[in-house]
């Protein structure tokens, strides 16, 4: 067991799975010998070399491209889109390529891709490099949709990936990079569609994903504090998503609340209050209650950046009105 | 162009002199000018079969016609081994075909059947022939330029000695994904000959409106890579270029950017009614520059093709088309039940 932060995790996870695979590159803008803007892929350039671990031009649309035409052609790709935001720039190769080749050829081709990318608010960037775009992805049938939220589940979830035949799209959140973790030693993989409980209780369900996870747990301990019990569910993954995890826990609690980075339309917690409404309504002691940001592209402000995502006490109010 | 050339090797000689390096192409319209003629009226009898079930409401949907274009998708493909991989467009039954594959399989996708390439999943548009190297159709103009790169890219570094042909039309010439994939192509030095075929339309932006500096292969002096234009209603021609394009990509020699200049008879889809030009000038085209026609009166005036064989690769032509439209609709049609079955692995 070693402790690891969340971008060490990540480069940890990826030199995992090129030693097993010597098919496996990796292709991306400033990922060989700067080792990544988030330093996520530091290392790996003197272990694997330069064929194996492409900087390419800023071209994102290759990148992705030349990424599905590798992968459906023998060699496996992990491509780093520097920040998810950029996923606009080469969304034609995401929602329109890869999600669709296997299906619209019949099952001719697989498409063994991981798209990396640097997901989430909280650095003061702005709107066009701060986004959570998670739920674009979860909306294209074809994709698998992952954000991990500690070290050991990006090793797990990033092995994971790799080794599904699907197009991956896995989220790293940079608000959590510095983050630390244990790890376990030798090899670690995980498996997609698996939420975790990372927290039990039985007053209410608070079903978090990535950056939201640590908040989420923080608001529950504070919760105690005031005689509500929350079990918080960490999702790990969107597509495929663990309804099961979700539904099991509803049942137990009787409440769910959702704590999205999203903005409120169509973020995936909208997904989950209607399952919950369709699967669980007559286990429920009050509506499904979203929380998110607002909808409004993200300032750069740290004042106005801390209102607008979910914050702590943002969660505890909510959660306390509501069982109120 | 008249070639007075005993044999592949020959006819590569001209253009590139001494560096041949003994892939051999599959057909040989300089040498065996009738594999290439039943090729490309396979193509044209094929699409006019689409055509007219299409008009008597037995195929639905829509489709991108490439009559008159055929000696791009021959011209090409027959300097192609199996298993050397395509990338195709909206307008891909002409390469799908001339890549080798089956007009039965072909035509029960294009009539919904479960026996279809894609068992009706995908339609005219998503066509792909995966075991024989076509990576597939595609519905987004200059959707697969860049898979193109990515193809090209495992084979150099698996190692093998196929190459990549990427065709894209002159409208997709002007999408980003263009330069995105000529550029890193070539930053990578990757075994992709791209085939611009200019139809002179996109839909009914004409390509003097739409392109500026008026060429697309002068664009390849960008990229640093060479770029041709060809006589793309001549089969011929057309191969001769596309030999010397394969040969430098199978012999990492790198990226090369031929631009055919070609014409299609029909409009844009289904939807066209052809307002944005004239009918004297599709007649034109269509009555004094047909690539098939021209090829056959070439080869019979030289001697290379009698009147005999000309007539006799018609009527195989179609005969196997008849019988390709007959066996795909007695096939099975698409299967409901199967509906989610291919969306994951």
């Amino acid at each position: 067991m070693a402790e690891l932060s969340y971008r060490d995790a990540v480069a940890h996870g990826i030199a995992q799975e090129m030693r097993r695979d010597p098919q496996l590159v990796m292709l991306g803008e400033d990922i060989a010998g700067a080792g990544g803007v988030f330093k996520t892929t530091v290392g790996l350039l003197d272990q694997f070399g330069p064929d194996r671990v492409r900087d390419t031009p800023i071209s994102e649309q290759a990148i992705l491209g030349a990424a599905m035409g590798a992968a459906m052609t023998g060699v496996p790709v992990i491509a780093e889109i520097m920040f998810s935001d950029f996923l606009a720039v080469c969304f034609d190769i995401v929602a329109n390529e890869m999600a669709k080749s296997r299906y619209m050829t019949g099952g001719q081709m697989s498409v063994p891709v991981v798209v990396r990318t640097a997901n989430g608010g909280g650095s003061r960037f702005g709107a066009q490099h701060s986004q959570s775009v998670e739920n674009w992805c979860m909306m294209i049938p074809g994709l698998k949709v992952v954000a991990p939220s500690t070290p050991s589940d990006v090793v797990g979830l990033l092995a994971a990936s790799i080794r599904d035949p699907d197009p991956v799209v896995f989220f790293e959140h940079k608000s959590l990079m510095a983050s630390k973790g244990e790890v376990p030693d030798g090899e670690v993989i995980d498996e997609l569609g698996k939420a975790k409980i990372v927290r039990e209780g039985s007053d209410a369900t608070i079903v978090a994903l990535a950056y939201m996870v640590p908040r989420a747990l923080e608001a529950a301990d504070r919760l105690a504090e005031d005689g509500i019990d929350a079990e918080v569910i960490d999702l790990r993954t969107l597509v495929p998503l663990d309804t099961n995890a979700i539904l099991t826990s509803v049942t137990k609690t009787s409440r769910a609340f959702t704590v999205e980075e999203n903005p409120r339309l169509c973020g995936w917690g909208a997904e989950i209050a209607s399952i919950v409404a369709h699967e669980a309504f007559w286990d429920l002691d009050g509506p499904v209650v979203r929380i998110t940001t607002p909808h409004i592209p993200l300032p750069a402000a740290e004042a106005l950046e801390d209102m607008a995502i979910p914050s702590v006490d943002r969660i505890v109010t909510t959660v306390k009105e509501n069982l109120d | 162009m008249h070639l007075r050339c005993t044999d592949v090797q020959f006819a590569f000689d001209l253009v590139m002199p001494g560096s041949y390096i003994g892939v051999m192409p599959r057909r040989d319209p300089v040498n065996d000018p009738l594999s290439s003629l039943r090729s490309m009226l396979e193509i044209r009898r094929f699409e006019e079969a689409v055509e007219e079930l299409f008009s008597r409401g037995l195929l639905h949907g829509t489709m991108h016609l490439s009559i008159g274009q055929e000696a791009v998708a021959e011209g090409v493909c027959a300097t192609l081994q199996t298993g050397d991989f395509i990338t195709s467009t909206h307008r891909g039954h002409g390469h799908t075909l001339a890549h080798g594959a089956d007009p039965t399989t072909m035509m029960a996708e294009l009539l919904q059947k479960n026996t279809g390439y894609c068992r009706g999943r995908g339609g005219s548009m998503h066509i792909a022939d995966v075991k024989n190297g076509n990576l597939g159709a595609n519905g987004i103009v200059a959707g697969s330029m860049t898979i193109a790169v990515g193809a090209a890219l495992s084979q150099q570094m698996i190692g093998t000695d196929k190459v990549v042909v990427c065709f894209f039309g002159d409208g997709a010439a002007n999408e980003g994904a263009f330069h995105e994939s000529l550029n890193l192509a070539k930053v990578w030095d990757l075994p992709v000959v791209y085939v611009c075929e200019n139809n002179q339309y996109g839909m009914s932006m004409s390509q003097d409106r739409s392109t500026a500096g008026g060429s697309v292969a002068a664009r390849a002096a960008a990229y640093g890579m060479p770029g041709e234009t060809v006589d793309g209603n001549d089969v011929e021609a057309v191969c001769l270029a596309s030999l010397e394009a394969v040969e430098r990509a199978r012999s990492g020699g790198g990226p090369t950017l031929l631009e055919c200049i070609t014409y299609r008879y029909r409009g844009h889809s289904k939807s066209d009614r052809n307002l944005y030009r004239t009918q004297e000038e599709i007649e034109d085209w269509r009555d004094n520059r047909d690539p098939i026609q021209r090829f056959i009166g070439k080869c019979v005036e030289d001697g290379r093709l009698s009147n005999e064989q000309v007539t006799a690769a018609e009527s195989a032509a179609r005969e196997s088309l008849r019988r390709a439209v007959s066996e795909a609709f007695a096939a099975p049609d698409a299967d409901p039940a199967d509906l989610e079955g291919a969306a994951y692995a």
